[in-house]
């Protein structure tokens, strides 16, 4: 076989680069698993789709061609839950674009489900960021001081566990009374053993290593070793259940929203206008469609994300 | 085995005991009293004053708690204030379509999925395989409530004039009344006795009734109309199940003794069957139990798109009218069922795998 002479210097080249990287400075455990990740189909797509979910949210004012609450009586020429009309599929230019149909309220879908990004993805994130700082601190204490300690927090963690997450959310929800807030805060208590357990695992098996005797060998107080020696060391799998908790908590207060539990009217939330029109669905099923798959895609992205975080953090996947 | 059962039930006594005492402190700390929640308009002090006596509101919570907890254990749990029911009878009717609608969904989960989660993983990579993925990635982010909305769209309406045409709500099409079998066999049973009223449970189990009894219209009737609650419900904990199932699997698939089985020239069937199955099972038995609980929280949203008068949606009426004895009552029962459920998943877990039982 004859090789080009080009193509046999740039052979020559990668042999060398192969040579050369030896030498090269070793590459860290998160390059690595960054490197593994972006080789996943799933946690790319993944990925894509929360930040452009992200860009939705924070250009909504650009994208959505009302206010979420406008209410087009008067201002245009449609009517109450109108189906959605789009020009280039054969709606009559004469009849105003709305691609997502009207609601009960003559506002305009599309618009209210591009705001709905930014409820559902603030909710998100406050939800897993509440239960995380909890839930780890939990389950770092619980961890490092063993004992009775341990014994007591461990088993409040298996009461809560003891019971279906909706109902007990919806229960507190109860006591606190509806609203997004409260909701948030619900969802972050039911989703705590989940942190607090795996903290508590990681705790266990890095508070036997060496590096942790020979800080406390130094002096170091409780506080700095579990700060700066064991939490630091503990967080990977915490990262991927808290991508995977993102999917969870949207899921959740959708359904309590669903109830009437979470986002009150007229906040422009998914969960919440899907509720309001699920009377409508056989007449108007566009009113039920869009929001639910606004939540599925919403979901799905998260979920993906921190599938693919999982399979590039674990380091026994190494194939 | 035996004091591996022992110590694990002794277990899960003070997450019961923890739980009947969270559930009476939440119930009790929901704003506004039961009394104006009940009386509305009428609700002047004297008449809360008498209200409260007859529900032994008046007591310190100690004494309450205290009260309540000797109750749950002697299987009385009040009576509704707003139903001025007994909380048991309430359980006579809800809890079987609860049970059904559950149960029918772990049974699709079950049957789809795993045979699913089998075949992405024999055929590791191919079409299916990603197929597969897709479906499970997708059924595990579906809201339920939506879900069943959308197929009662489809079936109720866009189907209307096929045979797939499906009931979008209720439990029985109206005019269709089941007969209980003790009134079909004949049985003589005293009226309000424990016996009786255990009966009374069992026949409100319309499918299993219907199908004991023969009653083959009744059957089809109630089938029918379980049918879309049960694929909402069951989407979320089949999808979960599909994909442990496959990477459970595929796991075991690459061990040493696999290899060894191969190499003594077994086919690839008897390898699956015989050798890797058995072992990828432990996953997946976990994964089924711990669905139940979200198969109930599932049931709340399933019978509210359904309209369907079981425990999940009675319990959040419940919650919403301040019904202390409904709430406390029903919550007590389904968080029962789920620590005996997780109980029965340890033990097999144990059956399963003699390494647990020895730890």
């Amino acid at each position: 076989m004859t090789v080009s002479r080009k193509k046999a210097i740039e052979l020559l080249e990668d042999e060398a680069g192969d040579v050369t990287r030896l030498f090269e400075k070793p590459v860290g455990q998160w390059k690595l698993a960054l490197r593994r990740f972006r080789g996943r189909r799933s946690g790319m797509t993944g990925l894509f789709i929360v930040v452009g979910l992200i860009l939705v949210a924070l250009f909504a004012p650009l994208i959505a061609p009302y206010e979420p609450n406008e209410i087009l009586i008067g201002v245009e020429d449609v009517g109450r839950r109108d189906p959605p009309c789009i020009h280039v599929l054969g709606c009559p230019d004469e009849t105003p674009q709305h691609i997502m149909g009207i609601d009960g309220n003559v506002r305009d879908v599309f618009s209210r489900i591009v705001y709905g990004s930014r409820v559902s993805l603030t909710l998100g994130f406050f939800t897993v960021t509440l239960a995380l700082v909890v839930g780890s601190t939990i389950g770092a204490i619980s961890g490092y001081a063993g004992g009775w300690i341990d014994n007591i927090l461990m088993r409040i963690m298996d009461v809560i566990l003891g019971f279906p997450s909706l109902l007990l959310a919806i229960a507190i929800v109860a006591v606190l009374g509806p609203g997004l807030r409260n909701a948030l805060l619900a969802i972050a208590i039911v989703t705590l053993p989940g942190y607090a357990r795996v903290m508590r695992a990681q705790v266990l098996a890095i508070k036997e290593n060496d590096y942790v005797t020979a800080s406390r060998a130094l002096g170091s107080s409780t506080r700095e070793i579990l700060l700066k020696r064991i939490i630091p060391n503990a967080l990977t799998p915490l990262v991927v259940l808290a991508t995977l908790g993102v999917a969870t908590a949207i899921l959740e207060a959708a359904g309590l929203s669903f109830l009437g539990l979470g986002a009150q009217p007229p906040d422009a939330e998914w969960g919440s206008m899907l509720a309001r029109e699920r009377n409508q669905v056989f007449t108007s099923p566009h009113l039920v469609f869009f929001p639910g798959i606004a939540i599925m895609l919403t979901v799905l992205g998260f979920n993906l994300m921190g599938d693919g975080m999982r399979d590039a953090l674990d380091p026994t996947l190494n194939r | 085995m035996i004091s591996y059962i022992t110590r694990r039930t002794l277990l899960a006594i003070p997450v019961l005991i923890g739980i009947v005492v969270v559930v009476f402190l939440l119930v009790r700390a929901i704003p506004g009293d039961p009394c104006t929640a009940i009386l509305g308009e009428q609700a002047t002090e004297a008449a809360c004053e008498r209200f409260n006596e007859a529900n032994g509101l008046n007591e310190s919570l100690p004494i309450q708690l205290a009260v309540y907890i000797k109750n749950v254990f002697t299987f009385n749990l009040g009576d509704s204030i707003s139903f001025s029911r007994p909380v048991t009878q309430m359980l006579i009717e809800r809890l079987p379509l609860t049970a059904e609608l559950a149960l029918s969904a772990l049974f699709l989960a079950v049957v789809v999925g795993v045979p699913l989660g089998i075949l992405a993983a024999r055929r590791h990579n191919s079409v299916v395989d990603t197929a597969t993925m897709a479906f499970a990635n997708v059924g595990v982010s579906m809201p339920v409530f939506w879900l069943g909305l959308m197929l009662a769209y489809l079936f109720a309406l866009v189907l209307r004039d096929t045979p797939f045409v499906l009931p979008p709500s209720g439990r029985l099409s109206p005019g269709v009344f089941p007969m209980a079998y003790y009134d079909v066999w004949g049985w003589e049973l005293t009226e309000g006795s424990t016996w009786a009223k255990f009966n009374e449970y069992l026949a409100n189990h319309f499918i299993l009734n219907s199908l004991v009894t023969g009653q083959w219209d009744v059957f089809w009737d109630a089938v029918k109309h379980m049918i879309l609650p049960a694929v909402a419900l069951a989407t979320i904990p089949l999808s979960i199940i599909a994909r442990i199932t496959r990477s459970s699997l595929l796991e075991v698939m690459g061990k040493d003794y696999i290899r060894t089985a191969r190499a003594k020239g077994a086919s690839e069937g008897s390898v699956v069957r015989g050798h890797a199955l058995r072992n990828s099972m432990l996953a997946v038995v976990t994964i089924i139990g711990l669905q139940l609980g979200a198969l109930l929280g599932g049931a709340i949203l399933t019978e509210t798109v359904f309209n369907l008068a079981g425990v999940g949606r009675s319990l959040f009426e419940a919650i919403t009218a301040r019904d202390y004895a409904v709430v406390q009552g029903f919550t007590v029962v389904i968080a029962g069922i789920y620590v005996v459920v997780n109980l029965l998943v340890d033990l097999s877990y144990a059956y399963l795998d003699p390494r647990i039982r020895l730890e």
